[in-house]
């Protein structure tokens, strides 16, 4: 009993703010508790905001027809895909140099996130490629390096999860992700090329296109929900992770017990 | 680096595969094998299989080179010997080169000296056969450089095999798309020499960058 007042006496104070507050797990449990919620509601507010846009506000185009409206998710899911594989090599990164424990969680709770998105941008795109190119997959270089980015999700995820001692299975996957980031360039680049030897362009999909501001305005609406909601659920991830490995210690029984009793 | 841990590694794994001959020869039976299963599997038209035949090598070898990585550390890492060459001062990497090394020497060249053979199997011409030899011969040592990568990852890990496939494959995709693509080119009448010049740049940044990282995870395996 002694134990949990003065932990609660000590979480109570603000702790002073440097580059490594929140590198502590105790402080980012409780900032991913605030802005978690937070960013849930950004996400569903956005969402449907953009959803609505996507649906009712913006025209039909005229060459696709109404299919195009795939692209409101398709296109935020690429992007999230993308940006969150760096995400998660960044703190592999800093976790690998710096030591921290904090960076190796978030890498761990980006990944699976990371790769929802991915498989939602393949699963998108080939809803979209049936109708307008008559084909639910071609071996075109964007859809295959996104299929490759898939597979390194996985072996990350993969790898992590096949080692049992939390300390290792941070470093390894790590590691890998870094050498993963690192690689990703030279795959990109040999897709490219090797699509280009194999296939002419008989498909185009980049084509510049004027679109309509209602559009933009619905894409990036939710791009930022996108964000958002990756945002929120990689926090609370990160927040089970850190109870789950801090469970022994003193804050975090004394917030079990405070919930318990609330 | 430290030379003589090298050597002294490199000399070791040679001498322990000349001791378990069968075991040594397992990849390239696999590599042919595999390859034979495919002109069963698309049927023996000689203008598909002649399509197809620089990727099936490829790919077959891949597949072997990725299959023989796991056993890399695994004996040293069990009785505790990886632990104590880890001790010298500057080891690390060479355990790493050394063992890749002894990968592609064991392993790896026996798929290049092979892939011809299989080649003429599938039905490939004969002037694109030494291209085919070339980018084995550039490409093997990156899946034995890369693998080992994979290999010092998944030290000791229940589901070692398939976990290296998964992870080292996707890395592995430039060197598939440069070597398979030499020969594929040389079929369309196009010059192999950009394939294999970039496939020569993969072997060189493999050779700066993967040792580094196969003794960084064999520092996290062991630590």
């Amino acid at each position: 009993m002694h134990a949990v007042n003065t932990t609660s006496a000590t979480t109570a104070t603000a702790p002073r703010l440097t580059w490594f507050t929140f590198a502590s797990p105790a402080n980012f449990h409780r900032l991913a508790g605030v802005l978690g919620p937070v960013c849930a509601v950004v996400a569903a507010a956005f969402a449907l905001a953009g959803l609505w846009m996507a649906f009712f506000v913006a025209p039909t185009d005229a060459v696709q027809g109404e299919v195009y409206r795939i692209i409101f998710i398709h296109v935020p899911a690429a992007w999230l895909s993308m940006v969150l594989y760096v995400a998660m090599a960044f703190w592999a990164a800093i976790g690998w140099f710096l030591n921290a424990r904090m960076a190796f969680i978030l890498a761990r709770a980006i990944a699976p996130t990371g790769a929802l998105f991915t498989v939602l941008a393949l699963w998108t795109g080939a809803l979209w490629g049936r109708p307008t190119w008559g084909a639910w997959w071609v071996w075109d270089a964007r859809l295959t390096s996104e299929l490759i980015l898939l597979f390194l999700y996985l072996g990350y995820m993969a790898l992590v999860a096949a080692i049992d001692d939390t300390r290792r299975a941070d470093k390894a996957g790590a590691l890998l992700a870094i050498v993963g980031v690192v690689n990703v360039p030279i795959i990109y680049f040999s897709v490219v090329w090797w699509n280009t030897l194999h296939q002419g362009s008989s498909l185009t999909m980049g084509k510049e296109q004027h679109m309509a501001s209602t559009m933009l305005v619905a894409m990036l609406l939710l791009t930022v929900a996108a964000w958002a909601y990756a945002f929120a659920i990689v926090f609370a991830r990160a927040r089970a992770i850190v109870l789950e490995r801090e469970g022994d210690t003193a804050w975090a029984r004394a917030l079990v017990a405070a919930s318990k009793k609330g | 680096m430290n030379g003589a841990v090298f050597l002294a590694v490199y000399q070791r794994d040679l001498r322990l595969a000349w001791r378990r001959r069968t075991e040594a020869l397992l990849p390239v039976a696999f590599f042919v094998v595999a390859a034979s299963l495919f002109p069963l599997g698309v049927g023996p038209d000689p203008q598909v299989l002649k399509l197809i035949a620089p990727g099936v090598v490829w790919v077959c070898a891949l597949l072997a080179a990725m299959l023989s990585m796991p056993p890399l550390f695994a004996a040293d890492h069990a009785d505790g010997s990886l632990e104590q060459l880890l001790l010298a001062p500057g080891a690390g990497l060479a355990v790493a080169a050394a063992k890749a090394l002894g990968h592609w020497t064991i392993s790896g060249a026996p798929l290049v000296v092979a892939a011809p053979l299989l080649g003429l199997l599938l039905g490939l011409p004969a002037e694109e056969l030494p291209v085919l030899f070339l980018s084995l011969l550039l490409g093997t040592p990156i899946l034995s450089l890369l693998g080992g990568v994979g290999a010092a990852l998944t030290l000791g890990l229940r589901s070692a095999g398939m976990l290296v496939v998964l992870i080292v494959l996707p890395l592995a995709i430039p060197a598939l798309v440069f070597g398979a693509g030499a020969s594929a080119a040389i079929a369309s009448g196009l010059s192999a020499s950009p394939h294999l010049s970039l496939l020569g740049a993969l072997l060189i940044a493999c050779l700066v960058g993967a040792p580094p990282a196969t003794a960084a995870a064999l520092r996290i395996a062991v630590e």
